[in-house]
């Protein structure tokens, strides 16, 4: 049953409508218990940001997400999976990023979503420029050490 | 045989392109070596390409660590860690 699940992974430059992915999964369908989502907004930095430019590489932002989503398929029993990635200029209070994971249970939901995200962030090709309010370029995003230790606690046993 | 290497985010600004065609030379073997080959290309590279430790590298779109071998490789993508999500 779970090796049928093929993720739909989508890697665009306009918005996605939370409420219609969800529908997207679950519609018609009575075996579904449990639907868990996470969507990455762009915030404001208490007004300093204007906007995010998000750079990718095309190809590979697909290729990428698709290998982290078929660990995830192996990972957990999910019944359904969509992961959105947005690129190009997005300002605050737009969508970014969006993970809806459905499956019998919510454990398994939610772990898979967490990872999901965990992995994106230190493993998906996505650069982060800022803009300022005031005009001025504000300079590419630094990773952060703490999404790396976040992604590393998924690691198997001797990996 | 040419390799496309492919710059991205302040590696790409940097060093002033988004992608450029090159032939390696020979004794180029590992992705330390090319690291460092490149560093000797001229001033923009040296200063996107100064701390060697921090840049990730894929090769034909997976990423790899830096003593992997490039023999083969079509695509070879230069970039920061990664900031998405």
């Amino acid at each position: 049953m779970a090796g049928a699940v093929v993720p739909a992974i989508r890697i665009q430059r306009q918005d996605f409508d939370v409420a219609a992915e969800i529908a997207g999964l679950t519609k018609g369908r009575t075996d579904i218990g449990a639907v868990v989502t996470f969507s990455g907004l762009c915030r404001d930095e208490q007004g300093a940001l204007s906007a995010l430019e998000l750079e990718h590489y095309p190809g590979m932002a697909e290729a990428e997400i698709g290998r982290i989503a078929a660990e995830a398929v192996e990972r957990w029993p999910l019944q359904g999976l969509t992961v959105i990635h947005r690129h190009g200029k997005i300002v605050p209070g737009e969508n970014i990023v969006l993970v809806v994971a459905a499956s019998l249970h919510r454990r398994a939901a939610f772990e898979a979503a967490n990872f999901l995200m965990d992995y994106l962030k230190s493993r998906a090709p996505f650069w982060k420029k800022e803009h300022l309010a005031d005009g001025s370029e504000g300079g590419w995003v630094e990773a952060k050490e703490a999404d790396d230790q976040a992604a590393d606690r998924w690691k198997k046993q001797g990996e | 045989m040419s390799t496309k290497l492919i710059y991205f985010a302040w590696v790409r600004e940097r060093i002033g392109k988004p992608e450029e065609d090159v032939e390696l030379p020979s004794g180029i073997e590992t992705v330390a070596d090319l690291l460092r080959w490149l560093k000797s290309r001229g001033e923009q590279y040296e200063n996107a390409l100064q701390y060697p430790d921090v840049i990730r590298v894929a090769i034909n779109q997976e990423h790899v660590g830096h003593r992997e071998k490039i023999a083969g490789a079509r695509e070879i993508a230069l970039f920061p860690p990664m900031t998405g999500g």
